[in-house]
């Protein structure tokens, strides 16, 4: 439907138009904030933490180990130059050799969800497997951060983010840019 | 010459100043859209409907 109103606003005059083409569903699904009347419950990036510790696949396993466990984490998340997940490092994975490159010795394409998927179909989904950490990142695959089953369960629970997150800097979690934040909207209806 | 766009040259062009114009029916536009865009449903989109925009900036249509 976009590529006939770009073409139709070119005909009418306009030298600047672009096309959005993948929509409000790519929007969505990095995790953006929409407006409107649809209330979309809790979602999976409702219960997101920015704070995972990173590395890219460069750095030696003990460096990464070393600032994981001092912030706290028994996992991190390899990432590229461009911020796309590639890897994780957790379990058995830190008793590898210490000079390696994490590259070399991370579980290369973990699975990763969207976060504006419904978070208690995760949750569910999750105690089912004895999943501890799901990785969230946007389409393209770009790290958001990551969902651990406890968050996960205690806001699906109802528990306030104030109380989940006490001691987690950045959260909730939803992933927002301060550029998307536009004063007002409304129907053009002639 | 339309130019496609993704999300992240979508958020440039938001801080740039562009205007976001959702083309879907009315009904879906108000159930959700875009912060800031404004509606006019391809059904409708002529040039009084698109005298609301400006020609000076650039336009993003979803």
């Amino acid at each position: 439907m976009s590529p006939r109103a770009a073409c139709r606003l070119e005909a009418l005059g306009f030298d600047q138009v672009y096309d959005y083409t993948a929509g409000i569903a790519d929007w969505k699904a990095a995790g953006l904030d929409t407006e409107g009347s649809e209330d979309p419950g809790l979602r999976i990036g409702d219960a997101t933490r920015p704070d995972v510790p990173t590395s890219t696949p460069d750095e030696t396993l003990d460096t990464v180990r070393v600032r994981t466990l001092d912030a706290g984490w028994e996992e991190a998340i390899v990432v590229d130059c461009d911020g796309v997940v590639v890897g994780r490092l957790r379990g058995s994975v830190w008793d590898g050799p210490s000079d390696q490159p994490v590259g070399t010795v991370m579980e290369a394409g973990p699975t990763t969800v969207r976060p504006d998927g419904p978070l208690h179909d995760l949750v569910k989904r999750m105690d089912k497997r004895g999943t501890a950490l799901v990785v969230v990142s946007d389409p393209q695959g770009h790290l958001i951060g990551v969902i651990l089953a406890d968050d996960a369960r205690r806001l699906a629970a109802g528990d306030p983010p104030e109380r989940v997150w006490q001691d987690c800097e950045g959260c909730p979690g939803r992933w927002t840019n301060p550029s998307t934040e536009r004063p007002s909207s409304g129907t053009m209806d002639p | 010459m339309t130019v496609n766009v993704d999300r992240v040259r979508l958020l440039e062009l938001i801080a740039e100043g562009a205007q976001v114009v959702d083309v879907l029916p009315q009904a879906e536009f108000a159930a959700q859209h875009i912060p800031g865009a404004v509606n006019i449903p391809l059904k409708r989109l002529d040039g009084e409907a698109a005298s609301v925009l400006r020609r000076d900036k650039p336009v993003v249509v979803y």
